[in-house]
């Protein structure tokens, strides 16, 4: 246990209520109907109980996780970027290449689709949330909108984020997500759930500042970490006649 | 060790002038050893309207042992507009620690010319214990382009925890990303042997397969079949398609890939 | 390790190759063609190429045809006229399926319908809907809601309004759009935020309590319908006390005492709906 900064100074919280808002699973942006895969890995994987959840959730956030928040930490540093350039003038040029990034590391077409209605209904509510006019450009996006990730880095950064920020953002979505879906699908205690959670915090910090690093360069620099199981039960439990999650 | 290995092949004139496709450049380089063999090409090859001898085959031999940690490998391929290469393995490379627990690093950039075509096998990696590798495969298609590249990977020797083995396929199209994965094994990698990656499968293979004319890729119908565990085919593009495939073993993750690819295989 | 991480010593030993002189090949323009538009092609889709779609994709956002599929691109179409939306909800077996049926089967003929079920674990409703043949396949979608029914209907309603938005810019112009909820309890409401309008729907069948004890649903929907009352006699309910129960809980919000077997028409909350549409196209 490493000592706990007190005083520090009131300039550095100004951003962590939008943060903390963001990362809420309450965050009105219907992940809550997806299980991030677990739901899929609970059935075909046989999790029934937390040692195999928290193995599953390690998996998730060193892959789809790691790829996740790094695409966000690149979509709020271009975001920022293109505002500071040109007021946002060229942000769509700047994000392009992140969506088709993206799409490459995302070969299930299930998953593309989850991962565009997601990053689609994060920048409908972002904009209600933290108007701006890049959010605004965003949502007229050709095509089905933008990825998830590079949703939640456009709507850290209208939001005030640093792209850090951004990323632990994603990081702890990638995990937070399938812990919540763990707990109405198994019934598992919600106490000793959000205990691993909080125990992976670490981990999620890992992940969020190795996500970072590269975000200021090329998109095709950014990390590719695969979750083969991920994407193989995807295409799986999109074919099942009964389940209680989209994804 | 570093060793720098080159293969260009090329369209040129043939009798009657008939254009076919032969070995230009051809540099083996330590225990990177390039041999052109006389094998066909695969009959399926025939969809792509190549003809089984206009071709060129050639497998890389690259000793049964290694990469061994500290050797650094590169492979720089180029087949010519409109040339025909199938570039495979003599056999499974076992991927070995070093003597002084050294990385290894492995190279492949293929660029592949316009309206060419590349069946890239490059056979099993074995990713032994105590391993620390990574290997990189980039290929970059021209317009027109066609390929097919299978990797396969086996995670651990049999009842051996695998080392640090890493391997990302990157496939590009004039520059531009349509595929990127990265497979990590190994304790450097947290969470690899969970249900979000391998989960005690011990074999991983993928098929890239892109083709422009469109409607042979529609010979896949079913993106997942019951007959066929943990295997999927996922359309990366309209002329794109990935088989990714997992197994308890290489025998049965290569019946799992070859079943699945049967049907575009199967000639017209 | 980096894709674009690149070993460029050069400094290597002697070559052993073979250059061949340069043939036709190099006629062949190797230079790609980068006028900034090929990389949108992956959103242009020639119908001929397209993949088959499966009897559910039109009409669900499960993204789920067994086939080998792809993400569909198709394009947000801009701002349209909003229909009126009207939200149903009510507790399990109360007959929200048999009501948007009978909705659809006497309003299809002078209004543009389309359906958003909420399903719990299922497409059951939206293949209720399907079976009974009350809306072509297109104006039916069916959203999953993630294990939480009431969740999708009022804390987050990203996926209704999704769902909501596709079918307004699919089928334009629509007159109502009907939400069905997944059947929840008492206290299931609608947001305000999804739905102008809802209705909720109880029945004699879940006792005569059901209006005394209330809830959001029963207290301030903009039309309470008490359904089944053919039943009443076989449950012994006394319709007087559900009136008179609702009527103290409601004040002057309107109630509808239904039988879908007596009048499959549902006529009284037609013209209910009739009227609240005038209202919202003025």
């Amino acid at each position: 246990m490493g000592t706990v900064q007190t005083g520090t100074p009131m300039a550095d919280l100004t951003g962590l209520p939008a943060l903390m808002q963001l990362a809420d699973g309450r965050f009105p942006t219907g992940g809550h109907a997806h299980s991030g895969g677990f739901e899929a890995a609970a059935q075909r994987e046989g999790i029934n109980d937390l040692p195999a959840m928290e193995e599953f959730l390690i998996g998730r956030l060193r892959t789809t996780g790691l790829v996740a928040a790094a695409f966000t930490a690149a979509a709020c540093q271009y975001f920022h970027q293109a505002m500071a350039a040109d007021q946002g003038a060229s942000l769509l040029d700047r994000l392009a290449p992140l969506g088709r990034e993206l799409d490459a590391r995302t070969p299930s077409p299930v998953l593309r689709t989850v991962s565009r209605r997601l990053g689609r209904q994060l920048i409908r509510t972002g904009r209600v949330v933290w108007p701006h006019q890049g959010l605004d450009r965003l949502a007229s996006v050709p095509g089905q909108g933008v990825h998830q990730p590079v949703g939640l880095g456009a709507v850290a950064a209208a939001a005030g984020q640093p792209p850090a920020h951004a990323a632990v953002a994603a990081a702890q979505e990638s995990i937070a997500g399938p812990a919540t879906a763990a707990v109405r699908l198994l019934g598992l205690d919600p106490f000793a759930v959000n205990a691993v959670v909080a125990r992976l915090g670490a981990e999620v910090v890992r992940v969020a500042s190795e996500a970072t690093g590269p975000a200021d360069g090329p998109a095709s620099a950014l990390p590719a970490s695969a979750g083969y199981l991920l994407d193989v039960s995807a295409e799986f439990h999109a074919t099942w006649e009964v389940r209680l999650f989209a994804s | 060790m570093r060793a720098h290995a080159k293969l260009g092949v090329r369209l040129r004139p043939g009798a009657q002038d008939t254009p076919r496709s032969h070995v230009s450049r051809l540099r083996s380089h330590g225990p990177l050893v390039l041999r052109p063999t006389g094998e066909r090409l695969p009959g399926w090859l025939s969809r792509w309207g190549a003809d089984p001898v206009d071709g060129v085959t050639v497998r890389l031999a690259a000793g049964a042992a290694g990469p061994l940690g500290g050797d650094h490998w590169r492979l720089d391929v180029e087949v010519g507009d409109g040339a025909a290469l199938q570039l495979g393995a003599v056999s499974a490379s076992l991927v070995l620690p070093g003597a002084h627990a050294a990385r290894s690093l492995s190279e492949t950039t293929i660029s592949v010319g316009a309206d060419a075509m590349l069946v890239w096998s490059p056979a099993a990696q074995i990713a032994a214990a105590g391993c620390r590798h990574a290997g990189l495969s980039r290929i970059d298609l021209a317009p027109g382009a066609r390929l097919c590249a299978r990797e396969e990977v086996v995670i651990g020797r049999y009842g051996e925890e695998p080392g640090d083995f890493a391997q990302r396929l990157r496939v590009t199209r004039s520059g531009e990303a349509l595929y990127d994965q990265e497979l990590a094994v190994g304790a450097a990698s947290a969470g690899w042997n969970s249900p979000a990656v391998v989960a005690d499968r011990k074999a991983l293979g993928s098929i890239v397969v892109v083709d422009p004319a469109t409607t042979n890729l529609d010979l896949f119908t079913a993106a997942v079949s019951p007959d066929v565990p943990d295997t999927a085919v996922m359309r990366l593009a309209p002329d794109a398609v990935l088989i990714t495939s997992l197994a308890p073993d290489m025998i049965s993750l290569r019946h799992r890939l070859s079943t699945t690819f049967a049907g575009f295989a199967a000639t017209r | 390790m980096p894709a674009d991480q690149h070993d460029h010593d050069h400094n290597h030993e002697h070559e052993h190759e073979h250059e061949h002189e340069h043939d036709r090949s190099q006629d062949h323009h190797h230079g790609h063609d980068h006028d900034g538009h090929d990389r949108h092609d992956e959103h242009e889709h020639d119908s001929s190429v397209l993949v088959r779609p499966s009897g559910e994709d039109p009409h669900t956002l499960r993204a789920t045809p067994p086939h080998v599929h792809r993400d569909t691109l198709e394009p947000l179409g801009r701002e349209t006229r909003r229909a009126l939306r009207v939200g149903i909800g009510g507790p399990v077996g109360s007959g929200k399926t048999a009501l948007v049926a009978a909705l659809c089967r006497t309003l299809n003929p002078e209004l543009a319908i389309a359906v958003v079920t909420n399903d719990i674990y299922t497409t059951e409703d939206a293949d209720f809907l399907l079976r009974n043949g009350v809306l072509p396949s297109e104006r039916i979608t069916a959203v999953e809601t993630g294990a939480c029914p009431h969740t999708a209907i009022r804390d987050d309603i990203s996926t209704n309004l999704e769902a909501i938005e596709e079918l307004e810019q699919k089928l334009p112009p629509l007159d109502l759009v009907l939400v069905e909820s997944g059947g929840d309890n008492l206290t299931a409401t609608f947001s305000r935020g999804l739905i102008h309008r809802q209705i909720f729907v109880i029945d004699v069948a879940g006792g005569d309590k059901v209006p005394r004890k209330g809830g959001p649903g029963v207290s301030t929907s903009d039309l309470l319908v008490i359904n089944k009352i053919d039943l009443a006699p076989m449950v012994h309910a006394d319709l007087a006390v559900m009136d008179r129960d609702a009527k103290a809980k409601r004040g002057d919000l309107p109630v509808l005492f239904t039988s879908l077997t007596e009048d499959p028409t549902a006529a009284t909350v037609t013209a209910w709906i009739r009227e609240k549409l005038a209202e919202h196209q003025r």
